[in-house]
């Protein structure tokens, strides 16, 4: 079992910490995994993705052709990874800053208003977390234990993250199982 | 055994801390630079020294003259960084030098891109400075082979007074992958009768590669000549992957030969019988890897991210008595398993057995 995962928005968005929340779920269980970033002029270009890859075998192929899922936090890596999602797979949208055109019937679309809700709980730069709490159900190999337990770690030198990012990634449950 | 989830650059940084490795002389270039910054980081914790050097040049002389004092030492780099480095190289392994060095490739010629690339086999195998010397270079595919090969890379390093290149790239260097924190191995006690350390009550030791007569001279290319094929004898490394009953083989190092695995998966589901043969060693290149295949396999295809350069020590290892065909990326770019998988069906035109 497998999930390939493509995770892109704007530098700021915190695109590497999502990949890293993922990654750190699946090293607390134990999975394969791989943390892929872009890197060098890539990442002064304004855009940042990243690639995250959860096996509960070896990973052979570290290349990502096609994504189980994806999450896209704006209208260019939208335009960019919409069309790397696998038929049959899903992919979460941050409507609050893309409107789609060209909206494939082969996947599944979720579409969310991140930043707004982000900005309902009062801090805008956790738009990554109601996203990531958007794709959770569709992911195979981590869920919301998994996550909480990898966050514990990554926010251990600022606590107070703890709690907001969490709350963040439960909105985004929410919002997808109502 | 600890388990961590690090970049590979930084694993290697670890892995030199675990080997015992206490000096570092490097100038930072992308997409190697977290070696020296995780060890500028680690070392004054274990009381190594790590020196930024005025350039790549500087770096590789400081390890030359640490190398003579029979500590372990270390430098890294990336393609341009490392040609700088050649005429360094060659002068240590013209007079024994244990060291290492890391080359994360990027992409060339010139300065290049910093996507992964394996445009530098030639420059790392075939003796990349001047004059007639091996590197023993190492080529990893995964995080796991960056921390193991490191270690082992200084063993190799004492054991055969030589300097010991890992061939790294940008993609391996920049992806976390989770990696166990294995034991140093218990490493026999390596000759140090030859180091500089003070002339105190013993006969003075030189280390210089300067011949005042072509006798000598002889002498000396014999003497390391001897070395190298006790080397090509001895150190020979690959895996194998699904060879036993292959009818077709890639040949594949580095981050695409991992590729490969997952191209021979997908292969052996349609019912092609493929295998793979990963080099761990690309010098010495594991020619008695393919001695049973050679009289046996219909076809071989070596997959690389240059314009082929290992393909030229595949048709040396098979003698030519099969047909070697290249399947190649360059400029930073990756293929996938699928792209390498409808090369070798069209090239083989085995696209016929899927239906059958």
């Amino acid at each position: 079992m497998m999930d390939k995962v493509i995770l892109a928005g704007f530098g700021g968005q915190g695109v590497m910490f999502l990949g890293k929340v993922l990654a750190y779920a699946g090293m607390s269980s134990d999975l394969e995994l791989c943390w892929i970033p872009s890197y060098g002029p890539e990442m002064r270009g304004g855009t940042a993705n990243c690639s995250v890859i959860l096996s509960d075998e070896e990973i052979n192929s570290p290349v990502i052709a096609y994504a189980d899922a994806a999450i896209v936090l704006n209208k260019p890596a939208y335009d960019k990874f919409a069309p790397r999602v696998k038929p049959g797979g899903v992919l979460v949208v941050n409507s609050s800053l893309a409107k789609l055109d060209n909206v494939r019937d082969d996947i599944t679309i979720v579409e969310i208003p991140a930043t707004d809700m982000a900005n309902e709980l009062g801090n805008t730069s956790i738009a990554n977390m109601v996203c990531l709490g958007a794709l959770l159900p569709s992911l195979k190999l981590v869920d919301l234990a998994k996550v909480e337990k990898a966050m514990g770690k990554l926010t251990k030198k600022k606590p107070e993250l703890l709690e907001t990012n969490i709350n963040a990634i439960k909105k985004g449950i929410s919002f997808v199982n109502c | 055994m600890e388990k961590v989830l690090m970049k590979g650059n930084e694993i290697i940084g670890e892995a030199a801390i675990r080997s015992g490795c206490k000096l570092f002389f490097g100038y930072p270039i992308t997409p190697s630079t977290e070696v020296i910054e995780y060890l500028s980081a680690q070392f004054p914790k274990v009381g190594g020294t790590v020196v930024q050097a005025e350039d790549e040049i500087g770096a590789i002389n400081m390890c030359y003259g640490a190398a003579c004092t029979g500590n372990r030492v270390m430098t890294a780099s990336s393609s341009p960084g490392v040609s700088l480095k050649q005429e360094g190289l060659s002068y240590s392994a013209a007079v024994g030098l244990p060291m290492v060095v890391v080359n994360v490739n990027r992409c060339g010629p010139g300065l290049g891109g910093l996507g992964p690339a394996q445009s530098d086999y030639f420059q790392s195998t075939k003796g990349g400075g001047h004059g007639d010397y091996r590197l023993i270079v190492l080529a990893p595919s995964k995080a796991q082979e960056l921390y193991d090969y490191t270690m082992e890379a200084f063993d190799l390093a004492d054991k055969y007074r030589n300097p010991v290149l890992i061939l790294s790239d940008g993609f391996l260097g920049q992806t976390m992958e989770p990696v166990v924190l294995k034991e140093r191995p218990e490493a026999p006690a390596f000759d140090r009768s030859w180091v500089v350390d003070g002339a105190k009550g013993r006969e003075k030791r030189v280390l210089a590669s300067y011949s005042l007569t072509n006798e000598i001279g002889e002498a000396n290319n014999l003497k390391w000549e001897a070395k190298y094929k006790h080397i090509q004898e001895q150190e020979q490394r690959w895996e194998e992957f699904h060879t036993e009953d292959a009818e077709y083989l890639l040949v594949s190092y580095g981050t695409t030969g991992r590729i490969c695995k997952s191209t021979v998966l997908n292969a052996r589901a349609k019912g092609i019988k493929l295998g793979l043969i990963r080099p761990i060693t690309l010098w010495p290149y594991p020619e008695k890897a393919f001695i049973p295949y050679k009289e046996k396999v219909k076809g071989i295809v070596t997959v690389e991210l240059n314009t082929g350069q290992m393909i030229e020590d595949v048709k040396l290892a098979v003698e030519c008595k099969v047909p070697v065909h290249l399947y190649r990326r360059q400029g930073g770019m990756l293929p996938t398993e699928d792209e390498i998988l409808d090369f070798v069906e069209n090239k083989f035109n085995l696209s016929a057995v899927e239906e059958v």
